[in-house]
């Protein structure tokens, strides 16, 4: 072990759980901000610090785009009584949050959101095994919201943890099996070479649609949202696995769910879109400049916020689905398509390498 | 009744159109918040509801058209207020006289609890100088309980003038035109 190393992946930590947790706050900013301009409404215009009226002509527009309310969002969370409901059982329901939120900060360390900026690879931890990691890491994240489920001993919440279990258990499997067609391309596991392979052949997207199309849906699924909304499906079951919880603990479901979308918006770019590379200009191979570093992670930034306005965007459109469809989608429609095109990867594949 | 359900075909069965016409939907809605300003949102302490003609907002004190005070603090509408908002301190001792010439009283102080009244409109049909008249005022707001409770000063100042009879104005002249009956050769 060499200093600089440790030092060196520390900051670098910091600095990827600083802009994540920042992207959090803001992109729960850009859910309420486009659901409005979805729904024909304004959205939050009003809050600001008393000061940023007078900064010209930037402070008026900055209030009108809502940019300080998450500011004020988070405050609120800190600053409510941390209320414990009488009933619950204490232990786990402590524990749920910090469950639900590690998980999702976890995933984030093996996705490479950079080329290289003054010697040091961008990304946390360069493993070699970094989508099995990815999976294993995701599938502890239904450990917070059963455990929430169960802790709130209420019912809505239990439902809203059993339906939660068994969807992303469902959806990880097709989730899973998606990814491997993408794995047999590249031959490799590792992020960084996948992305080095990408900027070689182009795009996995173009080699892989089907695998793409399935791995978005069941994102969708892994991180709760809207059209597999079901652990927290508001009409049916109250709020769900967090209805019994309040002020910072409600804040980390939060949190957990958003730096869910991040993480697997970035992974979908790392697989399919070619990480931070871009296929003209000369942007596809590592950067050596400070300022190339940039623009590679200002690519990654660019590329994962599209996703994140996808996410977003689906949430505005679509009705939620039944349950028994939502089970039928995963087990009948998506698990036999992902072995399909597993196998067809591998004719494909084979009949080349002849 | 038996409903015909039709079996979906291909397309619907895939779901790809409809999710596709869906996405469809809502950009054209979001293109039209932003740039064709299509809002359905009132801003509200910036823009404010144009409120009917028979509008009952809170009732405030008018002023004639030569700008004096109508009210003649003769207590009906304290009298007639169903949650009591009103109280009128008639001028008694004061000797205070009436800002218009021939009207006998106005009030020395005429209060208008705000968080009691319940916009009924009895004082405006009972008072019978016309000098009190339900509004079109609807949000009312203050820091404090003493800060709702409007005096004399601020009903006056926002009632405004309404025209109107002036019943007191040619009172002298009738008086002495009466006193003048039958008239003498």
């Amino acid at each position: 072990m060499n200093w600089t190393f440790i030092i060196f992946s520390l900051v670098k930590i910091a600095i990827v759980i600083g802009v994540v947790q920042g992207l959090v706050a803001y992109s729960v900013l850009a859910e309420r901000k486009i659901s409005a301009w979805i729904q024909n409404r304004v959205g939050p215009n009003r809050t600001a610090p008393p000061f940023a009226k007078y900064i010209p002509i930037v402070g008026p527009a900055l209030i009108r785009l809502g940019m300080f309310q998450p500011l004020a969002d988070g405050l609120k969370f800190l600053l409510k009584e941390d209320f414990t409901p009488g009933g619950v059982r204490k232990v786990y329901f402590w524990l749920a949050p910090a469950i639900a939120i590690i998980p999702a900060m976890l995933t984030v360390a093996v996705i490479p959101f950079g080329s290289t900026m003054g010697g040091q690879q961008m990304v946390i931890a360069d493993l070699n095994v970094g989508i099995l990691y990815t999976f294993g890491i995701v599938s502890l994240g239904v450990y917070g919201i059963v455990l929430a489920g169960y802790a709130a001993n209420s019912k809505y919440p239990f439902f809203g943890g059993i339906r939660s279990s068994a969807q992303m258990i469902s959806y990880e499997i097709s989730m899973g099996m998606s990814v491997i067609p993408v794995l047999m391309i590249v031959g490799n596991l590792n992020l960084s070479s996948i992305i080095g392979w990408q900027a070689t052949n182009g795009w996995l997207v173009l080699y892989s649609p089907v695998s793409f199309f399935i791995f978005l849906i069941a994102s969708f699924a892994e991180t709760n949202r809207l059209p597999f909304d079901l652990p927290e499906a508001e009409t049916e079951l109250v709020g769900g696995y967090h209805t019994e919880y309040g002020s910072m603990k409600f804040a980390l479901f939060f949190l957990g769910e958003y730096s869910n979308m991040i993480a697997s918006g970035g992974m979908m770019v790392t697989l399919f879109f070619g990480g931070w590379t871009l296929p003209f200009w000369g942007l596809d191979h590592a950067a050596t400049g400070i300022g190339m570093g940039f623009v590679h992670i200002l690519i990654f930034l660019v590329k994962m916020l599209l996703f994140m306005a996808l996410f977003i965007w689906v949430r505005w459109m679509f009705p939620r689905f039944r349950y028994d469809q939502l089970m039928d989608l995963g087990w009948r429609r998506f698990l036999p398509l992902a072995l399909a095109n597993i196998l067809i990867t591998a004719v494909v594949l084979y009949l080349k390498v002849k | 009744m038996i409903v015909d359900r039709r079996p979906l075909n291909f397309w619907e069965r895939l779901y790809l159109p409809a999710i596709i016409g869906g996405l469809k939907v809502t950009v054209r809605h979001a293109f039209d918040t932003l740039f064709r300003h299509k809002v359905v949102t009132m801003e509200y302490p910036e823009q404010k509801w144009t409120v009917p003609v028979n509008y009952r907002g809170a009732p405030y004190l008018v002023k004639d058209q030569e700008g004096s005070t109508k009210c003649v603090s003769c207590q009906l509408c304290e009298f007639v207020c169903p949650p009591k908002a009103i109280r009128i301190t008639p001028p008694a001792a004061s000797k205070l006289v009436a800002d218009r010439p021939n009207a006998e009283k106005m009030p020395l102080e005429f209060e208008i609890n705000m968080l009691r009244c319940i916009f009924c409109g009895f004082c405006q049909e009972v008072c019978p100088e016309e000098a009190i008249f339900l509004q079109k005022d609807y949000s009312l707001t203050g820091l404090s309980r003493k800060e709702l409770v409007y005096n004399k000063e601020k009903l006056l100042a926002l009632g405004g003038t309404e025209g109107g009879i002036q019943k007191w104005k040619n009172k002298l002249e009738e008086a002495k035109s009466q006193e003048n009956f039958p008239v003498k050769v």
